[in-house]
């Protein structure tokens, strides 16, 4: 079993690691780069997404973004149950990133010398570099930019990935997120005609593996690495004590409920970075879903679930067609009620009674 | 959604209450077996009252009918929540099951169901020679008083459009901003209400004795034309009304998907009068 020294000098040494192949060539066509317009692009925190256009303007360019390692414990549950996060720019899930396939994604990573840890991202929509993983690790009080071509159309995750036994463990601490490379004239339905959201959802869900004291009570400790042996040890079972959509159980409900209206077209995209899930519209459907997320593919139909592959985004496009209150939980119902996996809409607009009426209300049978 | 006052009729006002002391002889017999718990008394009396259950006008869910309910006899209730030490003396005892938290001293006791709280009101009932058991919903907001809310409504149901009274239903139990508060308080922690009882409507929910009820009500909003009672469920009383399977401990695991839990489930009781007899018996050792 590792040890906490052990844990952290696992770090130095996929420093160690890196530091080499950061020492590789400089990517040639990075010239041609230089001369394309460049965009600077602020982000939001989920479940909203910045601002962007669906069909692209013009040609190619440079979408900058800018996101702050922020390590920090934060309450995960309705009991309090604190997690000792690490987030990408202070939310978990990190901010959804949109650009449009050719555009080069370029992001300034800062890891403030406030924190304890070294981080890294891997793009898993980038090529190479086991996904920018290898180019971006920064240890406290440093900060480092990477470039990379949006090759590739869909919604792909992002996550921490510094090296060894601390991959899985800053990913389940919430270091992951997601970005959407959308084909440059838009989205697609299974004809290739062109479909438009009018309001676009960003849901990350995951996986927590907070342990427990004698009582069976969660521990809390003072910072990240003072949990780290006793947080493998769950994260070995496989159980995770907590499944929530947005960082916290409850985070997507009440007042911060999702809201449409009938007639309006939602896509909400859904990534999971660790665990596979299967996320479910109680009451609606999906209309068009891109399961694995790529959009070069076809999306399927009518879906009443789709799956969503540990490691991976997908995203479901829908048009409400009834007022109410929506759960969009993952249909594992018991991670959705019981560990936290639900979110809901709120959707205003006329009720149509040829799609659903009750006939009948409830009354005593009669023989 | 307001707080819905209690109208008290009559002359209970402020004079009604009497906080019985160990001072009786009854009590003296009652504490010599088991500490009596302090009681509130509140004298008889008449409110104005949302029923508890769902309610359909013509086929269509409208708010709960109120009524002039009535607490016929003057009303002995525990003026706090049964405890995790009195509880935990029914567990000892052998007579109730360990409740699933584990709390002590003068906490409420919490992790408990329907079947439980009868479980030890059977117990504290044998144990006293007194006649414990559960409040009705009339009894709990009669004693709970100003603190009484009732269930968190959407108002009457549109024919033609029923989502407008889960989305109103759901916005105002959203615009209320009550935030989970698991961690049972100590005795009196919630203070008291103007009836002297304490600790209403703080975290810890309260089981009725109350059955579950669909009702069909008259035209004139009042009359109950028809009902089937389900009495598997039971009214649980706090911040809100709410209804909860028997066999539920947990508040949080029974919500349904779009409802506020309760944060903790508990209970307190009142007592019907005093059966000397059978309290004697028991004093000289017949069961």
């Amino acid at each position: 079993m590792l040890t906490r020294r052990e844990a952290l000098l696992g770090t130095v040494l996929a420093a160690a690691a890196v530091a080499t192949v950061g020492a590789m060539p400089a990517v040639a066509s990075a010239k041609e780069v230089v001369g394309l317009p460049r965009e600077k692009v602020t982000l939001v925190a989920p479940p909203f997404v910045h601002a962007h256009d669906q069909v692209a303007k013009g040609g190619p360019k440079v979408v900058e973004f800018t996101m702050t390692v922020e390590e920090k414990p934060v309450v995960i549950d309705a009991d309090g149950t604190q997690l000792n996060a690490m987030t990408y720019n202070g939310s978990i899930p990190g901010p959804l990133m949109v650009v449009h396939e050719g555009d080069y994604l370029e992001l300034t990573l800062i890891n403030p010398d406030t924190n304890t840890l070294a981080h890294n991202i891997d793009f898993h929509a980038a090529t190479g570099a086991l996904g920018g993983g290898g180019l971006t690790l920064i240890n406290p009080g440093e900060q480092v930019t990477l470039r990379f071509k949006a090759t590739r159309t869909g919604t792909f995750v992002y996550h921490c990935a510094p090296g060894g036994p601390m991959i899985p463990w800053h990913v389940v601490s919430g270091m992951s997120g997601a970005v959407m490379v959308l084909p440059r004239d838009g989205l697609g339905d299974d004809k290739g005609k062109s479909i438009r959201y009018d309001r676009i959802y960003y849901i990350g869900e995951n996986d927590f593996y907070i342990p427990r004291d004698e009582q069976g009570k969660f521990k809390k400790y003072e910072t990240a690495g003072d949990n780290y042996d006793e947080t493998v040890k769950v994260m070995r079972g496989l159980i995770p004590t907590h499944v929530v959509f947005n960082g916290k159980a409850g985070s997507l409900t009440g007042e911060n409920a999702m809201k449409a209206k009938v007639g309006e077209t939602v896509l909400i995209v859904h990534s999971q970075a660790n665990r596979d899930t299967r996320p479910h519209l109680i009451g609606g459907h999906g209309d068009y879903v891109w399961e694995q997320g790529k959009f070069a593919n076809p999306p399927a139909k009518d879906l009443e679930t789709w799956f969503i592959r540990g490691g991976s985004a997908g995203s479901a496009l829908y048009t409400f067609l009834q007022p109410g209150i929506y759960a969009y939980v993952n249909h594992n119902l018991i991670e959705a009620v019981e560990l936290g996996a639900t979110a809901h809409f709120a959707v205003d607009g006329t009720w149509d009674d040829d799609l659903m009426k009750q006939v009948e209300a409830p009354r005593a049978i009669t023989s | 959604m307001s707080f819905n006052p209690i109208v008290a009729l009559g002359s209970i006002a402020t004079a009604a209450l009497i906080v019985m002391g160990a001072t009786s002889a009854l009590d003296r017999l009652a504490g010599s077996l088991v500490a009596s718990p302090e009681l509130v008394t509140l004298t008889a009396g008449s409110f104005d009252h949302p029923r508890p259950g769902e309610f359909l006008g013509e086929g269509h869910p409208v708010a709960a009918p109120r009524i002039l309910a009535t607490v016929g006899a003057p009303l002995k209730i525990m003026k706090y929540q049964v405890t995790a030490s009195e509880y935990g003396r029914c567990v000892t005892a052998g007579s109730c099951k360990a409740s699933d938290t584990p709390g002590s001293g003068n906490f409420p006791v919490t992790g408990v169901s329907h079947i439980d709280a009868e479980a030890y009101t059977a117990w504290l009932s044998a144990q006293t020679g007194a006649t414990w058991r559960l409040p009705t919903d009339t009894e709990w907001a009669y004693a709970a008083s100003e603190r009484f809310r009732g269930d968190i409504e959407g108002g009457a149901g549109d024919p033609n459009n029923p989502a407008l009274r889960w989305l109103a239903q759901y916005r105002t139990e959203a615009s209320l901003g009550r935030k989970s508060d698991p961690e049972p308080r100590v005795q009196g922690a919630f203070g008291t209400n103007s009836k002297g009882v304490a600790d209403i409507a703080g975290n810890v929910w309260e089981w009725t004795s109350t059955c579950y009820v669909h009702a069909a009500v008259a035209r004139n909003g009042i009359s109950i034309v028809s009902s089937i009672d389900n009495c598997g469920v039971h009214v649980v009383e706090g911040f809100h009304r709410t209804y909860m399977s028997n066999f539920i401990r947990d508040g949080k695991s029974g919500g349904c998907a779009v409802g506020t839990p309760p944060d903790n489930l508990g209970f307190r009781l009142v007592r019907e009068r005093l059966n000397i007899v059978r309290a004697t018996l028991r004093r000289l050792g017949f069961s």
